[in-house]
């Protein structure tokens, strides 16, 4: 077993000790089945208001009217959530002073990092799994374009990659865990409201490119079923260059 | 094995070690000794490329700490002062994290772990959370972590702390075991500790060595006088100032129980038949008479305080204390 695995094993076993993952899993469950829930009943009305106007059977897209919007609110969700899993990762191990065992080992800060990286992605997309549930039970009464539904979901493991390695950084750059949840929450904000500055600075190259670094604009891309490598590439340079921000502050940490 | 040769490290504007050389020899036990604050700690997680040091090398079996910290990291067991333990974790499977951080497998890892819990006699709580175990197994986990891939180099940062008595004799047995096979270099701020393991020690002030030297020589070094305790069945009155009259004797103190002396003697004379040959003749009724050399209780305070004035202190509070009995024993 490389020390990489041995490092997902461990945390994976920390996390499924700790109540946090159940808690965080559970109310992040909770909140996406009911903005699901919130979507269909809007479809439903839409649709009897749709037939009581043009008096035939209306076909309801609920793409649109019910994946579309419940993709948008989970990535708030999804910010507020995943930096609560994310802040243990080196703040409890710079605190429980544990981290020295992990630095005397002949193991690589980058195998360190990426492996509790790769620890909390998995039971990120343990839990984003599970929603899964949700357009199953759909399909079951209704026939709707699986594909927008499947970019949405490779758009949102994405997104939360991104927001999982942000919240790795922001963990090495403290060893109080409180600080470390509200510095990924703060980072990721600003990352999104670059979105907002963009659109201010309408079409130019300054403002289409300050557009480009915020991710909510690639993940609306792949809610409406577009699979752009640009996008790709911006969640992937995205998550390493975060990693690599982690790998910096591990590693300057240990010259002070 | 060990070499450290002019290592400094300073944190900002504090220099927590300055110009630290010494080396450790295969299969040797070094002792590092000093008061808290002094260094040890710092020294020690240079040594295990915890962090680098600002100026200086420090090398462990022929590989630079800087340079090759892989190489260096592979050949060292380390336990940190504080034991670095996942609570949540039982001992089994800390014990294989540990392992396989080391790159231990299969054979290889069971065999170890095998090991050490024997060693350490962890079998009774192998399956229990480190959460839920005693401060004394904890930090015996923590040095079977450092134990597991029997590595030729073991740094322990104060391996007996919260240990009881029992359990102290236990890990410093098996640090003695392990002398000839390791080098080891263990930090404490306990002096029989110092004594009782290690063949060197290295004596470590405000990061600067005073002393490096084995517990007997360091003793003998520091000597300044011979001292004699003697024991008399009926001393006189004016005992003390009769022995002052004794060629060579330097000072004489009244030490504790009545009829005791603790007499001082000029350097490298040995007084002890002139001074029998007095008490006899004088028929104070001789009980006892012996050298007393100096603890490394005393060199080491002797060493760590010089600059703080404290030795001078220390002497003069014995004086007053020794002419108040006196004066109260004429009175």
């Amino acid at each position: 077993m490389t020390p990489v695995r041995a490092i997902i094993a461990k945390e994976l076993r920390s996390y499924f000790v700790s109540p946090v993952v159940y808690v965080v899993g559970c109310v992040f469950l909770l909140i996406f089945g009911v903005l699901s829930y919130l979507a269909v009943v809007n479809a439903g009305n839409q649709a009897i208001r749709f037939m009581q106007i043009q008096g035939a059977t209306a076909q309801i897209n609920l793409n649109e009217l019910v994946f579309r919007p419940t993709f948008y609110s989970t990535a708030i969700v999804l910010l507020l959530t995943l930096p609560i899993l994310t802040m243990r990762l080196f703040a409890e191990e710079r605190k429980l002073r544990t981290f020295e065992l992990l630095m005397t080992a002949p193991i690589g800060i980058n195998e360190i990092v990426v492996g509790k990286f790769l620890s909390v992605f998995v039971i990120f997309l343990g839990i984003l799994g599970l929603t899964g549930l949700v357009p199953l039970t759909l399909s079951v009464f209704s026939d709707f374009d699986w594909n927008p539904v499947l970019t949405g979901y490779l758009g949102l493991a994405l997104m939360g990659a991104l927001f999982l390695a942000t919240g790795v950084f922001a963990s090495a750059l403290t060893e109080n865990q409180i600080v470390a949840a509200f510095l990924s929450f703060g980072l990721l904000i600003l990352i999104w409201l670059l979105g907002a500055l963009g659109s201010i600075l309408g079409d130019t190259p300054v403002g289409n490119f300050i557009s480009y670094l915020s991710f909510i604009e690639h993940y609306d891309h792949l809610v409406r079923g577009l699979v752009d490598t640009k996008d790709l590439v911006y969640y992937l340079s995205g998550i390493v260059l975060m990693l690599f921000l982690a790998h910096r502050v591990v590693e300057s940490a240990r010259w002070k | 094995m060990i070499e450290v040769q002019n290592v400094t490290k300073r944190y900002g504007r504090l220099t927590a070690i300055e110009a630290v050389t010494f080396t450790v020899e295969k299969g040797e036990v070094l002792a590092f000794l000093g008061p808290n604050g002094a260094g040890k700690t710092t020294t020690m997680r240079i040594l295990t490329c915890f962090m680098p040091a600002t100026e200086g090398t420090a090398r462990v079996a022929g590989y630079d700490c800087l340079e090759q910290p892989m190489e260096v990291k592979r050949r060292i067991g380390y336990l940190p002062e504080t034991p670095p333990l996942y609570q949540e974790l039982t001992v089994t499977e800390y014990l294989t994290f540990a392992g396989r951080l080391r790159g231990l497998n299969g054979h290889r890892l069971a065999n170890g772990m095998a090991r050490v819990i024997e060693r350490l006699s962890l079998g009774e709580v192998r399956h229990r959370l480190i959460a839920n175990l005693s401060r004394g197994y904890r930090q015996r986990v923590g040095l079977a972590q450092a134990l597991l891939h029997d590595p030729p180099v073991l740094i322990l940062d104060e391996p007996t702390v919260g240990l009881d008595p029992k359990q102290i004799i236990e890990i410093r047995e098996l640090i003695k075991s392990l002398a000839g096979s390791h080098s080891v270099i263990l930090s404490t701020h306990i002096l029989p500790e110092a004594t009782a393991v290690c063949q060197r020690v290295v004596i470590i002030n405000n990061g600067r060595i005073v002393a490096v030297d084995t517990p007997d020589r360091l003793s003998a070094r520091l000597r300044r006088s011979e001292k004699i305790s003697i024991t008399v069945k009926s001393p006189p009155a004016d005992g003390l100032d009769q022995l002052r009259t004794i060629s060579g004797v330097l000072n004489v103190f009244a030490a504790g129980e009545p009829g005791t002396y603790l007499i001082e003697c000029e350097l490298g004379r040995d007084l002890r038949e002139d001074i029998a040959r007095f008490v006899v003749g004088h028929n104070w009724g001789l009980l006892e008479l012996k050298t007393v050399s100096m603890t490394l209780e005393d060199v080491f305070l002797r060493l760590t305080q010089r600059e703080e004035g404290v030795e001078q202190a220390r002497e003069a509070s014995r004086e007053k204390e020794s002419q108040a009995i006196d004066t109260e024993r004429q009175g």
